[in-house]
């Protein structure tokens, strides 16, 4: 009987039967890869950070708390930097980004997507050579400074831009940018022109009109942009390190280098696990307290 | 009475003229203006890649040169870093477009079990500071290197030893980062995609697999190529991660980082420039290509 039902089988049933498995089968590789190389290294990170050890003798889960108190006690400069750096360049992009997103959005009219292009363009040259120029436009006898000193001469000769916060700040603000922008556009192009319209016909004035209708129906943008600036700012190193000098270190190259120079692992994932839950805890209050929750979904 | 009347009309006139004219002409000068700072960066490295500088720092400007340009990859380990790159970049892409679109099918076509997880699943590579996913990845790639003593025994699930940093380890990490924004982009092809379309092609007595690739593919495989750009783009521009698992292998953002210690060579500014270009002109030819096929039809 069951030869004979198998015998039965029209050609090309297996291919059905491979379809009816479905899902599985599509997912499977991806995710296991996401789950091998994204889940388990955090676990195994987790684990190095309740560790001890060097990397000599090896290391052993002791359940030991230390790396997670010197993660918290000794680098407050670097947290402090990270935390002040990161607020700084996400305002700012956001008072940057909103006028630009707003005015593409609503006035770009035929050069939208040119607007756009633009916008994006920096993404077409690597992020680390984008860097190296802000250190060649800065420098003391940069085209900026050597301007402002010898031709005009408004600033005095010893004054200096790179390797200050500054530096680094402007460096973190230009990068990430482009972030703060585009979910704030996607969120604005979306705005019915009608309501806003509608706005004006209720006798609200144009401030009226952008506080009360126009930013709320933006917020999703608000929350997408801050975040998406945010998060790379406060775990970059790569600004810190060619705009900024040994005081404006970032608690990102405290983990770059524990990792790759002092081979201090324990204290390192200590430190990336504190990061990790801080921008997650991060992220949950300020969408609560922006109310989007129910607009992120 | 009749003096009164004009004049408080006349003022709220000049008021409104004079806020009409502020949003009128401040918001597109504040928007070319920020677009600029996104450019500036750029165009300072085109024009110091003709930069006829002395000593070994091309920081300061002093005369136009071709130099650079007629011999562009004229720098110890600057060849090797790029052929390095670009091997990672297309087989990094390709395998993580086809596992990306797996996904991506199979979240949009299928109802199952599990979609919230896994949806966080993709999303969380890309809110993770990569400094955190290239720090765990290397945890996850030390305890397979190192022989003594790493954690409790067959935690990696690969036999010790089995995977030095390097080529591979580059390979698995970009792959990995890159799987998520592939699933992001093809998913979002197949939002508004017809599923009328497929059923007509069963009714018409095709099976899965010839609807699928005579039907479904061709109509998503403009999502596929623009998630295979991106990921391309991503993966030849990547520091960060790539800077954890790279061990002593070079990719071109990597020996950047290793050269500019020493010195900065105008070399680094030609080939951002021709990368530059070279996307440019590529994004420039699809969209007036794309155009001219919307108007056709």
């Amino acid at each position: 009987m069951t030869t004979a039902s198998v015998a039965a089988t029209p050609p090309g049933a297996w291919r059905r039967r491979l379809f009816a498995l479905g899902p599985y089968l599509l997912l499977a590789p991806g995710l296991l890869w996401l789950v091998y190389f994204f889940i388990w290294p955090a676990v195994q990170m987790f684990l190095m950070s309740i560790s001890s050890g060097t990397l000599d003798t090896g290391f052993r889960v002791t359940g030991t708390l230390k790396p997670y108190t010197d993660a918290l006690t000794k680098f407050s400069t670097q947290w402090g930097n990270s935390l002040l750096y990161g607020a700084i360049s996400t305002s700012l992009d956001f008072l940057i980004g909103f006028p630009v997103a707003y005015t593409i959005a609503f006035r770009g009219g035929r050069y939208k997507n040119l607007l756009l292009f633009l916008v994006i363009a920096p993404f077409f040259t690597s992020f680390l050579i984008r860097t190296i120029s802000w250190q060649i436009l800065l420098g003391d006898e940069g085209p900026v400074l050597a301007f402002l000193k010898h031709t005009i001469g408004v600033i005095p000769v010893d004054f200096s831009i790179l390797y200050s916060p500054v530096a680094v700040i402007a460096g973190l603000t230009y990068n990430f940018l482009p972030f703060m922008i585009l979910p704030l556009y996607v969120a604005l192009e979306k705005i019915d022109i009608r309501t806003l319209e509608a706005a004006g016909d209720l006798y609200a004035n144009a401030w009226q009109t952008f506080r009360r209708v126009t930013f709320p129906l933006a917020l999703p943008g608000v929350f997408a942009g801050t975040i998406l600036t945010f998060i790379p700012t406060m775990g970059d190193y790569v600004n810190a390190e060619l705009l900024g000098s040994p005081k404006t270190r970032m608690i990102g190259n405290v983990i770059q280098g524990r990792f790759l120079q002092s081979t201090d692992y324990p204290t390192a994932s200590a430190l990336s696990f504190v990061l990790m839950a801080g921008i997650l805890i991060a992220v949950l209050i300020y969408a609560r307290a922006l109310g989007t929750e129910q607009l992120t979904g | 009475m009749t003096a009164v009347a004009p004049t408080v009309a006349r003022s709220g006139n000049v008021a409104g003229r004079v806020s009409r004219s502020v949003s009128h002409y401040a918001l597109p000068v504040f928007t070319v203006i920020a677009i600029a700072y996104l450019l500036i960066p750029i165009v300072v490295m085109i024009i110091f890649s003709f930069n006829d500088y002395q000593g070994k720092f091309n920081f300061i400007w002093s005369g136009f040169t071709l130099k650079a340009w007629e011999d562009p990859l004229a720098w110890p380990g600057l060849p090797d870093a790029l052929r390095i790159s670009l091997t990672v970049a297309a087989l990094s892409t390709v395998v993580a477009t086809i596992l990306g679109t797996m996904i991506g099918l199979a979240i949009t076509r299928y109802r199952f079990r599990g979609r919230g997880v896994i949806n966080g699943l993709i999303f969380l590579p890309m809110a993770s500071p990569e400094i955190v996913l290239g720090a765990s990845l290397l945890t996850l790639f030390i305890n397979i290197g190192l022989k003594n003593g790493v954690l409790p025994p067959g935690l990696t699930l690969l036999p010790k030893g089995s995977l030095a940093l390097g080529f591979t380890t580059i390979l698995i990490a970009h792959i990995m980062f890159n799987i998520s924004y592939v699933v992001v982009t093809v998913k979002a092809r197949l939002a508004g995609f017809d599923r009328r379309l497929e059923e007509a092609a069963m009714d018409l007595g095709a099976n899965e697999w010839t609807t699928f690739w005579r039907v479904t593919f061709p109509l998503i495989f403009p999502g596929v190529m623009a998630a295979a750009l991106l990921a391309f783009s991503l993966s030849i521009d990547d520091f960060v991660i790539t800077n954890f698992v790279s061990g002593t292998t070079n990719t071109f953002p990597i020996w950047v980082y290793g050269v500019i210690r020493n010195a900065l060579p105008a070399q680094i500014n030609v080939i951002g420039s021709v990368v530059f270009l070279a996307a440019v002109g590529f994004v420039a030819a699809t969209t007036l290509r794309s155009g001219r096929a919307i108007r056709t039809h």
